[in-house]
This record gives structure tokens, C-alpha cells and sequence, in this order.
């Protein structure tokens, strides 16, 4: 027998050669994947790395050694031995023509095309187009449609590619664009006109090769030459998406991400795509301001400070609370950490929404990564409308269930999925628990022993067998347990909390907590929490403080029960607010308001729910005499004379900041308590309302997942108070508000969404509601 | 032998009538020197002096915020502002400002104009009074190009079978 020749190729590996470079790539990868992987450039238009080849654009046709006919490198797959030519005369000629066929209809509207300068079809035409058409015929136009308020269109300058289409179905789930007609007639289009109605819509402006999708919000304002990026991250949910921010002459004119595989890939939900609208709102501090004698007026940050170092001096340690929005960098944290030591003051708190401190529960970082989410084979979503919660992790899941995972939930509203629910059960809040409860029961009669504290009640509900299956399939191995923010700002998160985590123990599944505020799981890290004997923030309010010092806080919005809010802080001596807006309730209530930058305009870290800490910088300039929070807060703790203020630059403040640990309890909420008669209120932050910045976003404003303000009412309660869809009602004395029979409430509950000016001062989620029609 | 010519040529001074000659040729040509400012020197019609902003015949501003002059502009004289237009969305500016202090005159601009909107013009007399005059904004540029519109259109006639 002859000596074979030695393969030393691993068995899951081809060799070919493209441009004689010889290469070792996986089996059953496309010839594009292998080329890109090895720097080699090949012109494509339809083929993206994350959507589904489609291989209708034939600008990436190669030679290939053998093959009669030019192939598409996107979607022909590499075999041994292969020879590919990408730049041989026959590949490079078919290239020419196929652009010079894309060209054919394609306007020559550069100059006024948004997309000028950042353009695949311009790139790659200067490379492999003619310098003059040879078509004389009259081009093609295509009628725009309205997609909405974010997505600009110009379908004439279409060359169908479908990445949109592509990026809708298989990305966002929506199915909301297609092609209609065949040939030269195919338009893509929503066919119905229509808004795009997904949360991840801007992202089609991302992968439209040409300017026919371009970024509205933005529209004809600047050219991408023109722009300065500066690496930042969302700040808007605690995924903490990577992205950059687009800035001239220092201000922020659009975002766009930042790949990053661990976190966003590379997408961009769209509330952090749009949110920067809400920087320039007309409320922008732009100048300390003072409230003497009742009247407002803005004054210098000498006479700001010292009116604010005043206030803060006079009050004792003791009557002083510090709340901080859950979006407040870890740099500013630990110095509201240290001003409050400084002072005296144990009342510290970032947790506004949470209603139920019983066990104390702060953010804690994912047990399972976000990366790995799209891996799972079953999930449980407990109280999440994770659509609108954290767009990008809801994406993964969705990948996961299109891999075959199934997901169950159990909700106090039926909220919106894009993916099919295995099983899905939906409780009015205060029979949320109970409901949850029966899922621990199927543990239980699994053979799973039940801490003590959860017996009595697991014991005291029956597991039927669609609960049974659903507990067995996660059970079933590479299973996640998810409590999204409709549990834990659930007036008995605790116990919400306590169940699930068993669930996830006796499973052996991951147990994820979705963070409530942008950097919850950093700011817990730096320790802002009540210290010893402290009051946390629900306590605050309820005992009132002589003093409270606000940071980033909007009153009204920012806390779980607005109305106690409004008049704790209303009847305090003095409130210092370091805040970015002068928001009508904040002139109500403050005394001093400090301007602070948002993140955007910040340098410091924000924490995400990996528990990796991201650093962000500073991409465009506070307006006017706006400063950020950590300058403010030095010169308020050098004004104070409080240690740890002697820092010179942010270099020094960072080696100072340590980590606290956080004191969980095991306490549980009191499950019996019956909230009075009368319906349930369902609080949840729509998603484009979440905090101060997207209030004010304007394009979002407009977004059709932006509701009015309403009370969603099941049809049995709705009937029982003679209500019908279109009627108005009043909430205890509240302003009216219209009623939408709704099959996504449960009966005994009603769905009114906070973060509207008009719901702002309504009982908090799980109290009692009385309607009375108006 | 070239010493004896050039003794000669000194004691003669042939050499001091010979310049004598040309300075008494000049004094009976006709004169070179042009009475600025009341008389000018024919101008190329590529002459690139202030600039202007032009129109169409129907009154409609040229300009459509392309921005492709304040990316060429060399010394970085020009700024734009754009955004839709209120009247009908179409894609204008809002501000087109000229340093002419850091205009060094170069005619890129006008090169890279695809609409023939921001020309340079004949017009090199201008002075400015006070300080930030030197910045032209659209509604001067415009008012320019109003007035000269004819030369401007007049020149770019002779120059097209050039460009």
C-alpha cells in the first residue's frame, strides 16, 4: 500500500484557498464568512452577519476554480479544496455589472440623501461602478410609506436587499415589513402603512445599506463626517447597551451601538436610540436656581452651594435623607455614600419604585450572563413585561425560543410577547403570589424540600398538571428564572422573590433579577442603602425627614407612591436637588436645585446587569451651567468640610470607592394583608416613560407604544361598574381618565400605567382603587 | 580681443543709449497703467472673488445643504446648520455662515457644488466697518447672488464647455 499523505486538518475543518491564501475553516461555513474572517474584502449588500442569508444582491459574486458560472460568496459553502478568485477578471467583471445593474434605479440624490458619506451603495460604487451610466431610460420611483416617528423613508432609493424584512422577522419578531410584488415592481413596505410599531425598529436603519431607512429624529441635520463619536452606554435599562454617541460642536445629535457580542451585539433598543431628544428638552436647568421667598431665580454656583451646604449643615444627620435615582453613576454614588456619612445621615437610598423592603433585596448581578441567554432550553419570566423592561434581553430569549426553549410567565397583566408563550398565567396583583406559589407546589410534589418560611403556603395551594409539565421541562436542565421589575416593585416582591428563587433552586435553573434602575446593581456595590438603623426609601417617606438632598430625581415620577412622595418632600424644611430638569413638581418642592449632566454629558461607570463595570465619557457638553454630578458633588462636600472630598480629579476619585455589601434580610411581606375593597392597581412604566430623560424624548413621545394615559379594566369588572370601552372615570379624585376594556387584565385589577403626569399622584401598584365614572 | 570691444564699447557708451533708447520708445507707447478704481483690468471669468449664493429662475434657493463646501473649505470657513424645511420638509439650511477672514479664496466650494449654488463672483471690493461683519450669513450670500445673478450666470455660460 502506498504512503497516504498526512491530514493534518482537525475533522471539522475544510481547507480551500481564497486569492491564493490557503485557509483552514469550519464546515458547512460560507465562502463570505471565511473571507471575512481572514481580512479578505468581498462587496455585499444583502448578506449581514447576524440575519439569515438571503443572496438576492449578487454583489458578492466570486470565481470559483472549476465552477463554470460565478457564485455568491454569502451563500455557497466552502469545500475541500476550494479554490476561490475575488478579485480574478471574471469575478471582478461580474461584480462590475451587477453593480451597474443595482445602479440602474438607484436616484442620484447623494447630495440630499442622509445616508451620504456612510453609504455601502457609495462606498462600494466608487470602487466597482462606472464613472457614467450608460441607462437612459427613465428610473424607477417608489411611493414613500410613514413608518412612524422614528424611521425616515425614501423607497426609491430601495435596491431591495431585505435586510429590513430580513431584520423584522428574524430579529425583532414583528414580521412588519415585506415585498410586495416580484421583479422591478418588488417594493418593501409595511403594506398596510403603518408605524413600525417594534421597540428595536431604529436598528433597520442600521442594516438599510442605502438611504432609503434613515434615522428621522436626525433627519438632514449633520453629516457622519461632521460628527464626533464618543463611546457611552445606555443608560436607560441595566443591560447597560454598548453605543455611540454622535455629537457636533458639543451636542448630541444621535446615537447608534457599539458592537459588543456579551451585551448588544450590534443593536440598540430604541430607547436608547432616540433618548437624547430628551437632553435639550425645554426644562433643562441651565443655571443653579434658588427659591427665596417662594420665587424662583437662578443664581451662581458660589450662592447655590452655599445656600445647599446651608440647608444640609442645619439639619441634623438624623432628619436628613438622600434618595438617588437609579441611573446615578458609581462615582456619584459613593460620594453621596460619603456625604452622607459625612453628615451624619444613615437615611440613604437608590431603590424609589420598591415597595416591599422586607427582605431588603438590592440588585444582584445575572446568574446566568446575558450572553448565554440565548442558549437556554426553558424559561420563567415572573412579572415581566421584559419586551419593554430590557428590549435587547427579551431579544435573546426570543433567539432561544426559536432554537426550540420555552418560555413561561407568570404575570399581574397579559403583557405583549414576540414570541409564542409556553404557558402563561396571569394574576391580579394581589393574587399574583398565590399563583406563583402553585409552581413551588409542583416543586414540592417533585420531591424539592421547602425552606420554612414558604411551607404554610406552599401547602396551602394545588399544582394541576399543565403547572406540573411546565415545572418539568424546566426542571429539564439549562433553565432560567427571570423576576422582571412588575415583581420586584410588587408590593409583596418578597415573597415573589423567596418563591422564585426556590423555583430556580429545585430546578437548578439560574435565577436573574432584572435591576430596577440603570445602575441598581452598581449602586448597590458602592453601598448607597441605608447604613446602620437607616431608613430605606419607602420608610423615608412614610417618616417624613425635616430635610431630604435629591438626587437626579423627578417627584412625581420617580417613586413608587407619587403622592407620598410629593407631600413628604413638600412639607421637609428644605430639599437640595442636584437635578438636570427643573420638573414642575421638583420647583414645587426643592429649595436648591443644583444642574446637574446627564449621562451623555458624564464621565464615570455604570454597573450592568453582568456585574461588569462599564466606563463612560463624557460625549457632548451640559448646556449652559450644567455640570457633572461628581464636580457638583465635590464642591458641595469641599463646601460642607466632610471627608473624603479631597480629590482632585476623577482618576482619584475612583481609587477612593470601595465595595459594601449589601444586608439582605429574610423577612417576608405580610401575605394576608387585604388591600380594602375594590379593584387592584397594576403599575408599570411604559417603556418609553421609564425616567426623566424619555418623558422628554419628543420622537418617542410620538411612538405608538407610547400610550395615553387610561385605565385598562378587565370585561367582567368594567360590565359590574357599567363601564364600556371609550367612558371616562375618575380614580378616587383624580382627573378623568378614558376606560379601554381590555382582555389583557385580569378581573379584580386595573392596568394604569405610571410615568404620565395625569397618573402621577394615584395610588401605588397593589392598592385599592375606587372608579367612579365621570 | 574682447578687452578692445568692451573698451570701446564703455567710451562710446553705447550700453547708456541703448537703455537711453527704450526709456524714449516707452515715453511714446501708449500708457500700461490702469486708473484703479475708475478704470479695471478685464477679469477671467474663472475670477474668484465674494461669494454668492444663488437661485433658480423660479425664486427656489439652490442650496440644498449637501454640505459638501464646508467639508472641501480647506481653511474651515464655512458653517452649516440644516434641518428639514418647515413649509414642505425639503432638505434646507438654516444657517450658512462665510468667514471671509479665513476664506483664502480657493474656488473648492464652488467646485464641489453639485447645484451651482455657492459660486465665487467677480465683485473683489468690499470692506467691512465693524467687527463680525467678516462673517457672511445665507441672507447676505443670497442677496449677492440676487444682485449679481446675471454676471454670475454670464460667467458660468462662457466656463461650461470647459467643465
Amino acid at each position: 500500500m502506498s504512503a497516504q499523505p498526512a491530514n493534518n486538518t482537525a475533522p471539522d475543518l475544510v481547507n480551500i484557498e481564497i486569492d491564493g491564501r490557503s485557509l483552514q475553516v469550519p464546515k458547512g461555513s460560507m465562502i463570505i464568512h471565511a473571507a471575512d474572517a481572514a481580512g479578505i474584502p468581498i462587496p455585499r449588500f444583502c448578506y449581514h452577519r447576524k440575519l439569515p442569508i438571503a443572496a438576492n444582491c449578487r454583489m458578492c459574486l466570486v470565481e470559483i476554480e472549476k465552477m463554470p458560472k460565478p457564485a455568491p460568496a454569502c451563500a455557497t459553502p466552502v469545500g475541500e479544496g476550494m479554490k476561490v478568485f475575488t478579485r480574478s477578471d471574471k469575478a471582478l467583471k461580474s461584480q462590475r455589472n451587477v453593480m451597474e445593474f443595482l445602479l440602474i434605479n438607484h436616484p442620484l440624490d447623494c447630495p440630499i440623501c442622509d445616508q451620504g458619506g456612510e453609504c455601502e451603495l457609495q462606498d462600494v460604487s466608487l470602487g466597482y461602478g462606472r464613472s457614467v451610466s450608460r441607462y437612459n431610460e427613465r428610473k424607477r420611483t417608489v411611493s414613500d410609506e410613514d413608518l412612524g416617528p422614528l424611521v425616515a423613508t425614501e423607497m426609491t432609493r430601495c435596491i431591495q436587499c431585505t435586510r429590513c424584512v430580513r431584520f423584522t422577522s428574524e430579529i425583532a419578531g414583528t414580521y412588519e415589513l415585506g415585498g410586495m410584488s416580484r421583479g422591478e415592481d418588488l417594493e418593501i413596505g409595511t403594506y398596510i402603512g403603518k408605524t413600525i410599531e417594534s421597540e428595536l425598529s431604529g436598528n433597520i436603519i442600521d442594516v438599510c445599506p442605502v438611504g432609503a431607512l434613515t434615522n428621522k429624529p436626525f433627519q438632514f441635520k449633520a453629516r457622519a463626517w461632521e460628527l464626533i463619536a464618543r463611546p457611552s452606554v445606555g443608560y436607560h435599562d441595566a443591560l447597560g447597551s454598548n453605543l455611540w454617541l454622535h455629537s457636533r460642536r458639543g451636542e448630541v445629535l444621535r446615537t447608534v451601538p457599539r458592537d459588543n457580542e456579551n451585551i448588544n451585539e450590534c443593536w440598540l433598543s430604541d430607547r436608547d436610540r432616540y433618548s437624547h431628544q430628551g437632553l435639550y428638552a425645554d426644562d433643562r436647568l441651565k443655571a443653579p436656581m434658588v427659591k427665596r421667598n417662594g420665587a424662583w431665580a437662578t443664581t451662581t454656583w458660589d450662592d447655590a452651594l452655599a445656600v445647599a451646604a446651608e440647608a444640609l449643615k442645619k439639619t441634623p444627620g438624623a432628619d436628613l435623607g438622600i434618595l438617588a435615582h437609579g441611573a446615578t453613576t458609581n462615582e456619584e454614588g459613593d460620594l453621596l455614600v460619603r456625604l452622607a456619612r459625612g453628615l451624619g445621615s444613615a437615611h440613604l437610598d437608590h431603590r424609589l419604585r420598591q415597595l416591599d423592603f422586607a427582605d431588603n433585596a438590592t440588585a444582584t448581578p445575572f446568574a446566568l450572563p446575558v450572553s448565554q441567554l440565548d442558549k437556554v432550553k426553558s424559561a420563567l419570566l415572573v412579572g415581566s413585561a421584559l419586551r419593554h423592561e430590557m428590549p435587547l434581553l427579551n431579544h435573546r430569549l426570543r433567539q432561544a425560543v426559536k432554537k426550540g426553549a420555552k418560555v413561561y410567565a407568570v404575570n399581574p397583566v397579559h403583557f405583549d410577547f414576540n414570541y409564542p408563550l409556553a404557558g402563561e398565567a396571569v394574576a391580579a396583583p394581589h393574587a399574583l403570589v398565590a399563583e406563583l406559589l402553585t409552581l413551588a407546589r409542583a416543586a414540592v410534589d417533585d420531591g424539592a424540600a421547602a425552606p420554612g418560611a414558604l411551607a404554610d403556603a406552599i401547602n396551602g395551594v394545588k399544582a394541576d398538571d399543565d403547572v406540573r409539565a411546565a415545572y418539568a421541562t424546566l426542571k429539564g436542565g439549562d433553565a432560567v428564572v427571570i423576576l422582571g421589575e412588575a415583581a420586584a416593585l410588587h408590593p409583596q416582591a418578597s415573597w415573589l422573590r423567596a418563591v422564585a428563587k426556590f423555583i430556580a433552586a429545585a430546578a437548578d435553573a439560574a435565577y436573574n433579577e432584572i435591576p430596577v434602575g440603570a445602575n441598581a446593581v452598581g449602586l448597590a456595590r458602592v453601598g448607597v442603602l441605608p447604613g446602620n438603623g437607616g431608613l430605606d426609601a419607602r420608610a423615608m417617606l412614610s417618616q417624613p425627614r425635616k430635610a431630604y438632598l435629591l438626587y437626579g430625581i423627578e417627584p412625581q415620577h420617580d417613586f413608587a407612591d407619587g403622592a407620598a412622595a410629593f407631600s413628604a418632600l413638600d412639607n421637609a424644611q428644605a430639599v437640595v436637588a442636584c437635578s438636570a430638569y427643573a420638573s414642575k413638581s421638583l420647583l414645587e418642592v426643592a429649595s436648591v436645585i443644583l444642574p446637574i449632566a446627564l449621562a451623555p454629558e458624564n464621565d464615570g461607570s455604570l454597573t450592568n446587569v453582568d456585574g461588569l463595570e462599564q466606563a463612560i465619557a463624557a460625549g457632548a457638553k451640559a448646556p449652559g451651567e450644567g455640570r457633572p454630578g461628581w464636580k457638583v458633588l465635590r464642591a458641595l462636600g469641599g463646601t460642607l468640610a466632610v471627608p473624603g472630598f479631597e480629590f482632585d480629579d476623577l482618576a482619584g476619585l475612583r481609587s477612593a470607592i470601595g465595595e459594601r455589601t449589601a444586608n439582605p434580610r429574610a423577612m417576608l411581606a405580610d401575605l394576608t394583608a387585604k388591600q380594602g375593597s375594590g379593584l387592584t392597581r397594576i403599575a408599570t412604566l411604559p417603556i418609553y416613560r421609564s425616567d426623566a430623560v424619555l418623558r422628554r424624548a419628543t420622537a418617542l413621545a410620538a411612538h405608538p407604544l407610547n400610550r395615553e394615559p387610561a385605565v385598562y379594566l378587565h370585561a367582567d369588572d368594567a360590565k359590574a361598574a357599567g363601564l364600556a370601552d371609550g367612558d371616562t372615570v375618575r380614580v378616587g379624585s383624580s382627573d378623568p381618565l378614558p376606560v379601554v376594556v381590555s382582555g389583557a387584565v385580569p378581573a379584580g385589577a386595573a392596568w394604569i400605567e405610571a410615568g404620565h403626569d395625569e397618573t402621577a399622584m394615584l395610588p401605588p401598584y397593589g392598592a385599592a382603587l375606587t372608579l367612579s365614572k365621570a | 580681443m574682447s578687452r578692445i570691444t568692451h573698451y570701446l564699447k564703455s567710451l562710446l557708451l553705447i550700453e547708456l543709449f541703448k537703455g537711453m533708447g527704450l526709456t524714449i520708445r516707452y515715453m511714446f507707447k501708449p500708457k500700461y497703467t490702469v486708473r484703479y478704481p475708475m478704470e479695471h483690468i478685464p477679469k477671467s471669468n474663472r475670477f474668484r472673488g465674494l461669494h454668492a449664493l444663488r437661485r433658480y429662475a423660479n425664486g427656489e434657493e439652490r442650496c440644498i445643504a449637501c454640505k459638501l463646501c464646508e467639508a472641501v473649505c480647506p481653511a474651515l470657513a464655512i458653517t452649516i446648520d440644516s434641518a428639514p424645511r418647515e413649509s414642505d420638509g425639503q432638505r434646507r439650511t438654516t444657517r450658512y455662515d462665510i468667514d471671509l477672514f479665513k476664506c483664502i479664496y480657493c474656488g473648492f466650494c464652488e467646485e464641489s457644488c453639485p447645484v451651482d449654488s455657492i459660486v465665487e463672483t467677480h465683485v473683489h471690493e468690499y470692506h467691512f466697518e465693524h467687527r463680525g461683519e467678516n462673517v457672511v450669513n445665507k441672507l447676505q450670500l443670497l442677496a449677492i447672488g440676487d444682485r449679481f445673478e446675471q454676471d454670475i450666470a454670464a460667467a458660468r455660460a462662457q466656463d461650461a464647455a470647459f467643465r
